[in-house]
């Protein structure tokens, strides 16, 4: 019981400290003047912001990987296709600002001689559409992929590498310009969101609120979805996926739903990254990217939620110092941290603690535990 | 002992039973049943017939075609050729295993399966007979009288006291029983119980043949078992299995006085 | 059928197109006791000859010489032809066309003249050998020649060449004289056609022919020419059947139409080269994509171990390649060589440490596998990023790789392709028999089916583990060497491969060699078929999807494993 009552702690503190950096850093903003200690800088507060948003985009991995089992190779590519929906909306409020000054076409169709918008972009000039879009354009393609994987029982290591496929294939298709969405450049010089200035101070600490509501609020989503019925049916597959079937559940439909929803909330968190960076651009999709979000994962601990929260901005943290200090060295690490975690800490840096935690509560109580 | 032994009550609403009709008395056909691997085969023109609420033991060596006979009723292999019915109207290869367990085949498997990760009581809650698909699983919310149905079934198998313990950490015999739990958390109306007592101390076995026994009428049970004591304290009607077809059908006694049995088993 | 090697011994021969710029002169070729002993004669000859030039007296073969050299320009041509006659006389006549027959003012005579340091250097004009001088460049005077000597001159060295003992020089020959035949030089030919033997040869002088029939005005002989030609890979001739079948080309409307359905033939053949083409360049990719993924097929297939750094493996053998060739600049073909048992002992070498310090931790758990291994490949792709520069590497194709095989006029296949297939096939073989005839191949094979009975039997499981997993490794080197001559050598080489390799892998089925080998060649030339219809990066997208809905339909791949341990 003990165990369990650490264990909410830690779910806690991960909590307000979220709820802490979503609320203070825009709050100090808003009272402090530019050159006041309490100022965050245009720089952290979208370092920050986009760290949420990975955080966000690690638990969407953590549901389909830590309570599904399955290790999906491509989340970067649901995370991609909401940032292309997002940057489509903030492409169509250039309007005549582009270099080419053509109100109806993004720059680089006038480059290409397009005389007309293609059709899949129609209606991303309304705001609403484009956030149905957001959740949309991620989760149809999750739902037709994962319906063909699920129902030809495609899995584990299979499974796994054709999610790869898919991200590499998207990857290839959105380099080409033909596709329409700004080939090799990608979406980006974006000027306004909802008509507010994206490069102002206040629209970027309104963005990292927004980061830090929708994770806080994906977080309390996803654990009372793991909590529910539905979450036990997942790991119970995950752990002994045929068992589950002939007690009547329809498996594939299962992992489908966590699936389709992992792969909506990735796509949210594209939209939510990609006004912050000011760019969205084919690499997104690339092999690596989604690979990363793994060890993120891993490093933070799978099946916890929150694991995924901490590994993803540790992880996060560490490639920025690491990046500007040894440009080499980063991918040495990436690469000892993918071998270290497997070998020494299946369970990533929650499991570690909870280790520690585990130990000293029997110590503590070794009598008074009630069975 | 055997107070406690109570069958459960079929207390599910009726809006997920099936209608199975058995009026001709089998509620499991199998005819000219054929499977096979690779050329190996495995089930050999079978022909095998349940009776509503009967408790068949099966019987035969290694490699007669046991488990590939509960992975055809179950749906988890597909025959090349034959029948399998359900009653006189539902054809089995039809369906899906989980369409099958939904209409009411359960099955216990060789190697107990729990889930290893949740408690004893989730395991029983995800057994439990309700509306399996995905949303109303997620919304869904255990009613009084779900619950007392679990709390039921963990005393008949014995592990109320484990109800919050991880299933994992059961031993070999009290996973079985809690499979067995399982089963009868599922209201089947046929039971396809896989080597229910591997692993088990003497007076395990003693009470899982009351369980078995208790359950008969109610349920059509068959079992595969190699204890043969095991059996024949069970069994009225006993079938043996030799290189996937029926060698014969009869009482313990029968069998075990029939020659080609006694080939089978010694001259191999 | 001319191989490339003939067709470089040509290059240094004076080819009677060449009508500008120095030839390279290649006395080996003309090396043979008979014109040593020739040489010997002309040199006792000319001594006369020129004791006696002043006086002009009759002598017939000065006679010609002088006409070249001071004559009209009817005259010259009647010397050339005179001289044609003969043909010790080749040489002279090939200096002439070459603009190095030059006038040596001082002696009056013709020599032949080539660049040196001081300004010509003069050689006696028939055996090119003797030096005479080396003189200014004013000492000599050039001798001009209009485009009719010139094609006089083609002919006559044409048909002298025409007799010459060897069959490719002959066919050149041909060649030349067919260019723009006229009565005489057909002539050559028809003499030529009845004696004779070489096939090539005489396939050249019938298509030479032919075509100087489809150009005449005999309209049978034009019709049976035509029937003749539209079976004919020449491009030649096609190009003009083009002309005769253009509308309003040919007045006689029998002869436009026989040669538009002849066009349509060669056409419709031209269609069938095309795609024996496109096969020819799908399998060589296929054999890229096999040699990149029968590696993976031990690995993943043999063994079950997903390894991501697999790609990485292959960088390993490419830049052995490039070390090798770095240590013995003047020997590529030779470091080539040496690369293939280097490359495959380093992969192999890192496959086992790998094996050893990471997998053999994670057996039965593959996504663990997958995320160590995949670490394990970025760490490499680091380090070569960090010792070679993260900058693309060159690796030289040795001569013999290079160029491509003429087959007929429409038809041509690179060699390094072409060697890329042969060696992925042996590569294969090699792999097979290890496992079919080795001691550790049915170790291999004994633990991949139950581990534990192989282990009771007294097989040391752990060696075999990490003596398999090397090999699978080794060969992913070796598969690096292969791709050091078709592409870039970079840190990034074993990305662009993974996800292409473990595709095939799984395409095939998973732990069938067979498979592995169907698969890699059906997406390569499913690839290169696509191509032309989509693009490159559409036709490997459509094959990717193709795949992945393939492993839907059939999870088990193209050849599955059977019987009930796949089942599990």
């Amino acid at each position: 019981m003990k165990n369990l009552l650490k264990q909410d702690k830690t779910y806690a503190s991960v909590l307000i400290a979220l709820a802490a950096v979503t609320l203070i850093i825009p709050f100090c903003n808003l009272i402090s003047s530019v050159d006041s200690p309490l100022h965050f800088s245009a720089y952290s507060v979208s370092l920050i912001g986009k760290y949420l948003c990975f955080a966000l985009l690690g638990l969407s991995l953590d549901m389909v990987w830590g309570y599904a089992g399955i290790l999906v190779l491509g989340q970067g590519a649901f995370f991609a296709l909401g940032g292309y929906a997002m940057g489509m909306y903030l492409m169509r409020q250039i309007g005549t600002r582009g270099v080419y000054g053509n109100p109806e076409l993004p720059d680089f169709m006038v480059f290409l001689n397009w005389s007309e918008l293609p059709w899949y972009w129609l209606g991303f000039e309304n705001f609403g559409f484009a956030m149905l879009m957001v959740f949309l354009a991620p989760g149809i393609l999750a739902f037709v992929f994962g319906w063909l994987a699920f129902r030809s029982r495609v899995t584990g290591v299979y499974l796994s590498i054709i999610t790869q496929a898919l991200t590499y294939a998207l990857l290839l298709a959105f380099f080409r310009n033909e596709m329409g969405f700004g080939g090799n450049n990608g979406l980006t010089d974006f000027k306004e969101i909802l008509g507010f200035n994206i490069q102002s101070e206040a629209v970027r600490s309104m963005l990292l609120l927004l980061s830090g509501l929708s994770l806080i609020g994906a977080l309390l989503l996803c654990r009372w979805i793991v909590n529910s019925k539905l979450g036990r049916v997942v790991t119970a597959i995950r752990d002994q996926e045929s068992r589950v079937r002939f007690l009547g559940y329809r498996v594939e439909l299962f992992k489908l739903w966590v699936f389709v929803f992992a792969a909506m909330l990735a796509g949210l968190a594209g939209a939510l990254y990609v006004p912050q960076v000011g760019i969205i651009n084919p690499s997104e999709f690339s092999p690596l990217n989604s690979l990363e979000i793994v060890i993120w994962v891993a490093v933070g601990g799978r099946g916890t939620l929150y694991g995924a929260i901490i590994g993803a901005v540790l992880v996060n943290y560490a490639k920025s110092v690491l990046t500007g200090l040894m440009p080499d060295a980063w991918l040495f690490c990436l690469g000892g941290a993918f071998i270290l975690v497997t070998l020494l800490l299946p369970d990533g840096i929650v499991g570690l603690l909870r280790r520690r935690i585990k130990s000293k509560s029997l110590d503590l109580s070794l009598e008074g535990e009630p069975t | 002992m055997m107070d406690e032994m109570t069958a459960p009550k079929g207390a599910a609403s009726p809006q997920f039973r099936d209608y199975v009709d058995t009026k001709h008395g089998p509620i499991l056909y199998m005819e000219d049943v054929s499977v096979s691997f690779d050329g190996f085969k495995a089930l050999n023109h079978l022909s095998l017939y349940i009776d509503a609420g009967e408790l068949r033991c099966l019987i035969g060596p290694n490699g007669a075609g046991k488990t590939t006979l509960m992975d055809v009723i179950t749906g988890k292999t597909r025959p090349d050729t034959g029948e399998v019915f359900f009653g006189q109207t539902i054809d089995l290869l039809k369906m899906d295993e989980p369409a099958i367990a939904q209409a009411g085949i359960c099955r216990k498997f060789q190697k107990p399966s729990v889930f290893d990760a949740l408690t004893v009581f989730e395991n029983l809650e995800l057994a439990l007979k309700t509306d399996k698909r995905t949303w109303p699983t997620l919304f869904s919310k255990l009613n009084g009288a779900q619950r007392d149905r679990i709390q039921e079934v963990m005393l008949l198998i014995g592990l109320v006291g484990l109800k919050n313990q991880l299933a994992g950490i059961l031993s070999h015999g009290q996973k079985q029983w809690l499979e067995i739990g399982m089963l009868l958390m599922q209201e089947p109306k046929v039971m396809l119980v896989d080597e229910p007592i591997a692993g088990m101390t003497h007076q395990e076995v003693e009470r899982t043949a009351e369980l078995l026994l208790s359950l008969q009428g109610k349920h059509s049970i068959v079992v595969v078992e190699h204890d043969m004591e095991f059996v024949r304290s069970i069994a009225r009607k006993v079938t043996v299995l030799h290189e996937g077809s029926v060698l014969t059908e009869g009482t313990m006694d029968e069998v075990q006085n029939d020659t080609r049995v006694i080939q089978v088993y010694l001259g191999g | 059928m001319t191989t490339n090697h003939a067709k470089n011994d040509f290059k240094t021969l004076p080819l009677p197109e060449h009508t500008a710029g120095p030839v390279r002169r290649n006395g080996g070729v003309f090396k043979s006791l008979l014109s040593l002993a020739r040489a010997a004669i002309w040199a006792l000859f000319l001594l006369t000859f020129s004791a006696n030039l002043a006086a002009q007296t009759g002598d017939d073969l000065p006679q010609p010489l002088e006409q070249l050299r001071l004559g009209s320009m009817a005259e010259r041509e009647q010397a050339i032809e005179q001289l044609a006659e003969d043909s010790r006389n080749l040489k002279l006549l090939q200096a002439l066309q070459d603009g190095q027959l030059m006038d040596w003012k001082a002696e009056s005579r013709l020599v032949i003249a080539s660049e040196s340091a001081k300004g010509y250097n003069l050689r006696d004009p028939f055996d090119g050998k003797a030096v005479l001088a080396d003189v200014e460049r004013d000492a000599v005077g050039k001798l001009n020649l209009t485009n009719k000597l010139r094609s006089v001159l083609r002919k006559a060295i044409g048909g002298l060449q025409l007799n010459a003992d060897s069959a490719d020089m002959r066919l050149e020959a041909v060649k030349a004289i067919a260019k723009d035949a006229d009565d005489k030089a057909l002539q050559l030919l028809r003499k030529r056609l009845e004696k004779e033997r070489d096939a090539a040869v005489l396939a050249a002088i019938q298509e030479a022919l032919w075509l100087q029939d489809l150009n005449g005005d005999d309209k049978p002989a034009r019709l049976a020419a035509i029937t003749a030609l539209k079976n004919i890979n020449n491009q030649d001739a096609y190009n003009r059947l083009r002309e005769l079948a253009e509308p309003d080309a040919e007045a006689d409307p029998e002869v436009a139409e026989q040669a538009r359905s002849a066009v349509k033939k060669i056409e419709s053949r031209l269609q069938n080269y095309a795609a024996i083409e496109t096969v020819f360049f799908g399998l060589s990719l296929g054999a890229v994509l096999v040699l990149a993924s029968i590696g993976l097929a031990i690995t993943f297939g043999v063994m079950g171990v997903i390894n991501m750094a697999h790609g990485e493996l292959m960088m390993l053998g490419a830049y052995t390649t490039y070390v090798m060739q770095q240590l013995l600049p003047e020997y590529l073909g030779t470091a080539l060589i040496i690369s293939i048992p280097m490359a495959f002992l380093v992969a192999a070498l890192v496959g086992v440490i790998i094996e050893r310090g990471i997998i053999r931790f994670l057996y039965g758990r593959p996504l663990e596998t997958l995320l160590a291994t995949f670490g394990v490949s970025l760490f490499l792709q680091q380090s070569v990023r960090s010792i070679f520069s993260p900058l693309n590497r060159s690796v030289s194709t040795p001569d013999w790789m290079s160029g491509s095989w003429q087959i007929n006029d429409f038809l041509s296949l690179t060699w390094n392709r072409f060697y890329i297939l042969i060696f992925c096939l042996l590569v294969f073989t090699a792999l097979l028999q290890i496992l079919k005839r080795t001691k550790l191949g049915l170790e291999v094979r004994a633990v991949a089916q139950n581990r534990g009975m192989a282990r009771a039997m007294g097989i040391p499981t752990a060696r075999v583990d990490a003596m398999t997993f090397g090999l699978g490794s080794g060969i992913a080197g070796v598969a690096g060497v292969a791709l050091s001559q078709i592409t870039n050598v970079g840190p990034n080489l074993g990305q662009a491969y993974i996800v292409d390799s473990f595709m095939v892998v799984v395409f095939g089925g998973v732990g069938n060699l067979f498979g592995t080998l169907v698969a890699g060649f059906s997406l390569g030339i499913a690839n290169k078929f696509l191509e032309p219809y989509a693009g490159a990066v559409l036709a490997k997208i459509l094959v990717l999807v193709f795949i992945i809905l393939f492993i839907q339909k059939k999870p088990r791949g193209l050849f599955p494993q059977k019987g009930r341990a796949a089942d599990g």
